[in-house]
């Protein structure tokens, strides 16, 4: 009721309409998405769960405007991604967005601090480092700050990954199995500080995972399944 | 535009070196591929300037005067006269051909009278320095260094000229206006004027040649006199050489070599660009998932471009940095090997434009290939950063073919800014481009061909080797390409002398003539065959010379077809002067002789009669002449034989073999004739070795003094002696692109590093012993290497052929022994460094690998 309510009370941060992605062309086309429809307000939390193959990536990439639907439109704050060339998408992504991935993604040649630096630097051209380190404490690395990937880690790596999603503050923040790469202990710490995080901030969420008890977190769920949507959200 | 607007951010530079941070050291690596090219253009270009200086400072030392003119007989006091009124200083020489006498042996030398201050720009060099002046108080005489040493002499020795004694002074080392080579070619003696009346020679002798040295007043410019008296100085048969066409001549010639090693140059930047340019892909292969990732914090497609291209810059840099240091440094050596080729003596210094020059040419030529990797990074999507398979669908874009096209246009301008014609440089890019294409189709060639092997039931390692020759991300085009176009370049090079050096000295003439004797009289002739008796020399070839001047072509006087004062410059509308004024050496004989061989008509027999307009004498003509005259069969001609008109008819052509040392001859008249004109003769003979060759002379000397020698022995050890030191540059430059190659070559594989290690790693795990690991390298790089030689020889066989008959237009000369030293060291030096480079893949510890691997 409460998430309902919220739903309805926020303004709306993402918007996804009739989304369509489709492989190929004729008859060797392959449909990994059909007709998905959802709205996210600013704040809210949302769990995409389903099977491997399912097309929970795709959808992801498609909200994040890394990826074109077939048919279909997403809107990120109002703003239609349809009406915006590569360098529009992207300046959107690192004004109102932060990413997570399974596999960590940090940059290898850049130490812990300099990775949570980039959006900053993107942005404004400088960083503080204080602010990027006050991120890195607050994500319990502050002493590994000049480590590079490779001396850290998984959990670790995950950590600045996040620090890294919220030094720009971002609005919306999209995580794709987060800890599907982590063991369970870790796994758990790193949950917990996304869900910390998010609610400091008040940042929305778009989590990707097949775990169900980490779904259950998230305020509203959707479930996929070949491509479809099973329960409409 | 943008691009250009993130470049000068400064974020984008901090980017690029923090992302550089794990492989800056192999990113260095990398770009000394171009540094060996970039030192070479550094060193020619600066080198070039310092010879350019050399020739601009010293041009008057090129000549030791203003003006020389030249006479084959004395002056007369008309020309003397009217040689006076150009006012100024002058001096006088008289040189001629005669033998020198001392107590250790005699030997034909090249004397000099002289009178006046000449030289008057720069000095005659001489050992003791002082003997120079003594020279010209007229205390003695000065001779060729290399003749006193081999005789044992020093200042203060008495040697005798003709009837007179004289007192040598010292040795002679260098006088302006000739080069080093020329004294070996006829050693120097330097007498003062005055006495040459008292050594009693100049009276038989035919071939003196009697010269005027000229200093001018500053008003008066030699260059336009000269232009202003052409047909003066003609009628007189004078003739003159200048200062500036001295150093025309010498700047053309150097001009020519150092476009020919600019181009040399160029190649072995070409291939280290095309090696800094894989080096950038592979990097930029690791470098995906980060630019994606880049992509999804939001950095504008531009930006991400910009520090890779920053990365590509600072290799650039970095690559000529070191080869404009390292081109500076040969540069200063470089002199030193000119030495003794050069009239001039190089002050080496270091030419900071041809710094600047041969760095942007580095930078330039580096930036447009490793443009092409670049471009890629624009296709990067941002959804690699999610899922790691993601393949950009690969299909060229219109950038990069405006790359390829900027390429192309770069290596043509190059190109072309070193040769004559502007096609010429494209003519050399498209046959690069030939090149490049069929090493790249070679490459793909032993990728299939090692898929299908590898099919077969070879051993274990074979197919292993085989495999790493076409699993992705293989080298093969890349070190095939390079191996190659190096194998290819060096082999050229090698190629080409030995053509040339064939052409000069032929094989197989092991007992041919390489000595001949002429200006013998006919009263001498039963004399020297009774000396040639007593040396158990051979007479190979004896013929007799009529010397004659060439009076009409086609019934055309030769006066109304030289040059006019005015005329346009020949444009090869009518014969050549030297060509319708040279005296014409002609025998007669009914056969032909052994290096000849007829192209058109028939030899003539016995001529009957009086030659006459009615009655023309047969002749057969030398077929290079008679396109110079540009006469064919049934053409007439008429030379004049000491005033008697002998009107010809051309009935035969013939080829001549001028590499043997025959008495070889443009016009041959039958017999009948010329029996009666005042003939000299000619012998060629066989000198076994040095003894006899100065046994000879000496003989010569004491019976025959106005008989002269040419020993072709000598004159081919000095030739050679010049085109080694050419050879030495040449060699160099060789060198430069081999070590290219091997860069490139060690780039390739340290870049490939990281999967071998792995695979290695995996290959142990499932029970593979190092040996054998070793072995799986060794199958790779001899497969590679000896594909590479392959196809470098099959190559520069064709260039080298190519060269031999359309730029030098000789016969090709097959070097079986280059092409298999080749051969067998190519494989070898791809086997030897590869496995070098390769060193410890079987020895890390896999956990390390599988940890680094992970994060990667
Ligand atoms: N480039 C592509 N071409 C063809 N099919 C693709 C491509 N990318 C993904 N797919 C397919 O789309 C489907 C959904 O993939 P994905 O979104 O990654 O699933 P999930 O993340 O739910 O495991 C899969 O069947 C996958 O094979
Ligand atoms: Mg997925």
């Amino acid at each position: 009721m409460t998430a309902n309510f919220a739903a309805v009370s926020q303004p709306t941060i993402l918007s996804a309409r009739q989304l369509t992605k489709s492989y190929g062309r004729g008859p060797e086309a392959l449909t990994v998405l059909k007709e998905v429809s959802f709205e996210l307000g600013a704040g809210e939390t949302l769990a995409i769960v389903g099977p491997s193959g399912s097309g929970k990536t795709t959808l992801l990439g498609l909200c994040a405007g890394l990826d074109t639907p077939t048919s279909g439109e997403v809107s990120l704050a109002g703003e239609p991604f349809s009406a915006l060339d590569e360098d529009g998408r992207a300046r959107v992504r690192n004004a109102r967005v932060g990413f997570i991935f399974q596999n960590f993604q940090l940059l290898p040649s850049l130490t812990a601090l300099e990775n949570v630096m980039v959006p900053l630097e993107l942005r404004s051209g400088t960083a503080s480092r204080e602010a990027a380190r006050a991120l890195l404490d607050q994500v319990g690395l502050g002493s590994r700050t000049h480590h590079y990937p490779t001396q850290l880690s998984g959990g670790e790596q995950q950590r600045v990954a996040l620090a890294r999603a919220f030094a720009t503050r971002p609005q919306l923040l999209f995580a794709d199995e987060p800890t599907g790469n982590l063991d369970d202990e870790t796994a758990q710490k790193v949950v917990e500080l996304i869900f910390s995080l998010n609610s400091a901030a008040g940042t929305a969420l778009v989590l990707v995972t097949h775990d169900l008890e980490l779904a259950a977190r998230c305020q509203r769920t959707l479930r996929l399944k070949g491509g479809r949507v099973l329960t409409p959200v | 535009m943008s691009v250009l607007k993130a470049l000068l951010d400064r974020w984008t530079w901090t980017m690029a070196w923090r992302d550089s941070q794990s492989t800056r050291g192999r990113l260095f690596l990398f770009s000394l591929s171009i540094s060996l090219g970039v030192a070479a253009l550094v060193a020619i270009d600066s080198l070039g300037g310092s010879v350019r200086q050399a020739i601009g400072q010293q041009a008057k030392t090129l000549l030791g005067a203003d003006l020389v003119v030249t006479s084959r007989a004395p002056f007369t006091p008309q020309d003397e006269e009217w040689l006076g009124s150009l006012g100024g200083e002058s001096a006088r020489e008289t040189s001629f051909s005669t033998m020198l006498t001392t107590t250790n042996g005699n030997r034909l030398v090249n004397a000099r009278a002289l009178e006046g201050d000449f030289p008057f720009y720069g000095q005659i060099e001489t050992d003791p320095t002082t003997a120079a002046a003594a020279f010209h108080r007229g205390d003695g005489v000065v001779i060729e260094e290399s003749l006193l040493q081999q005789f044992g002499l020093k200042a203060g020795d008495s040697v005798r000229l003709g009837k007179a004694d004289f007192q040598v002074l010292g040795a002679l080392r260098k006088v302006p206006g000739d080069s080093v080579a020329f004294g070996a070619l006829a050693p120097r003696v330097y007498l003062p004027e005055r006495d040459l009346d008292r050594t009693g020679l100049l009276k038989g002798v035919s071939l003196a040649r009697y010269r005027r040295y000229f200093q001018l007043d500053s008003k008066v410019d030699a260059e336009k006199w000269v232009k202003e008296h052409e047909s003066e100085l003609r009628k007189r048969r004078l003739e003159t050489d200048t200062v500036a066409r001295r150093q025309r001549d010498l700047g053309r010639a150097m001009e020519n070599l150092f476009r020919f090693l600019n181009l040399v140059a160029l190649v072995a930047l070409l291939l280290g660009a095309i090696g800094v340019a894989s080096a950038v892909q592979v990097h930029l292969r690791r470098k995906l998932s980060s630019i994606a990732v880049l992509r999804c914090l939001g950095a504008p497609i531009s930006a991400t471009f910009a520090i890779y291209l920053a990365q590509a810059l600072a290799l650039g840099a970095a690559g000529s940095l070191v080869g404009i240091v390292l081109g500076l440094t040969a540069s200063t050596g470089l002199p030193r090997l000119l030495q003794g080729v050069l009239p001039v003596s190089i002050q080496s210094q270091w030419e900071w434009t041809s710094a600047a020059i041969g760095g942007a040419v580095g930078m330039g030529i580096c930036l447009v290939f490793t443009l092409l990797p670049l471009l890629e990074i624009r296709r990067v999507s941002p959804l690699a950063a999610i899922r790691a398979a993601y393949e950009p669908p690969r299909r060229r874009s219109l950038a990069s073919w405006v790359v390829y096209g900027a390429m192309a246009l770069a290596v043509a301008g190059f190109s072309g800014a070193q040769t004559p014609h502007w096609w010429e440089g494209f003519a050399f890019t498209g046959g690069l481009a030939v090149a490049l294409g069929l090493l790249a189709g070679t490459a793909t060639l032993i990728v299939q061909l090692a898929r299908q092997l590898a099919r077969l039931p070879l051993p274990f390692v074979a197919r292993q080797g085989l495999a790493s020759l076409h699993r992705p991300n293989n080298r093969t085009l890349l070190l095939l390409v390079s191996l190659g176009l190096g194998t290819f370049l060096i082999v050229t090079l090698q190629l080409t002398r030995t053509v040339l050096l064939e052409q000069l000295f032929p094989p197989g003439q092991k007992n041919g003539p390489n000595a001949l004797l002429f200006d013998i009289q006919t009263d001498q002739r039963e004399g020297l065959q009774a000396l040639f008796q007593r040396l158990g020399l051979p007479v190979l070839n004896e013929a007799p010379v009529v010397t004659m001047r060439l009076q009409k072509v086609k019934e055309v006087p030769t006066e109304a077809l030289v040059r006019k004062e005015g005329d346009p410059r020949d444009r090869g509308d009518r014969p050549p002067d030297w060509a319708l004024r040279r005296e014409y050496r002609s025998t007669w004989r009914t056969n032909l002789v052994e290096a000849e061989h007829l192209t058109a008509g028939s030899m003539s027999t016995a001529f009957v009669g009086e030659p006459s307009a009615s009655n023309r004498v047969p002749v057969s003509v030398e077929a290079n002449i008679a396109k110079e005259l540009r006469v064919g069969l049934g053409d007439t001609l008429e030379f004049d034989i000491q005033g008697v008109p002998i009107p010809c008819v051309i009935t035969s052509l013939r080829e001549v073999d001028w590499r043997q040392l025959r008495p070889n001859f443009y016009v041959v008249f039958p017999t009948g004739v010329l029996e009666s004109a005042p003939a000299m003769f000619l012998v060629a003979t066989h000198l076994p070795d040095s003894q006899t060759s100065a046994r000879l002379q000496r003989e010569l000397g004491k019976a025959f003094p106005n008989v002269s020698t040419i020993d072709l022995a000598t004159v081919l050890q000095t030739l050679e002696a010049i085109l080694n030191k050419v050879a030495l540059a040449i060699r160099f430059m060789a060198g430069l692109t081999a070590g290219t190659g091997v860069i490139v070559l060690i780039g390739a594989i340290l870049s490939g590093r990281g999967q071998r290690v792995q695979e290695a790693v995996l290959l142990r795990t499932l029970g593979a012993s190092r040996f054998q690991i070793r072995e799986i390298l060794f199958t790779e790089y001899a497969v590679l290497g000896l594909f590479s030689a392959l196809t470098g020889i099959v190559l520069s066989v064709a260039a080298s052929w190519a060269l031999a008959h359309f730029t030098f237009e000789v016969n090709y000369a097959w070097s079986p022994g280059v092409l298999l030293a080749a051969l067998v060291s190519v494989p070898l030096v791809t086997i030897t460094v590869g496995i070098l480079t390769s060193r410890g893949v079987a020895d890390e510890p896999p956990l390390e690998i599988l940890r680094q691997e992970g994060t990667g």
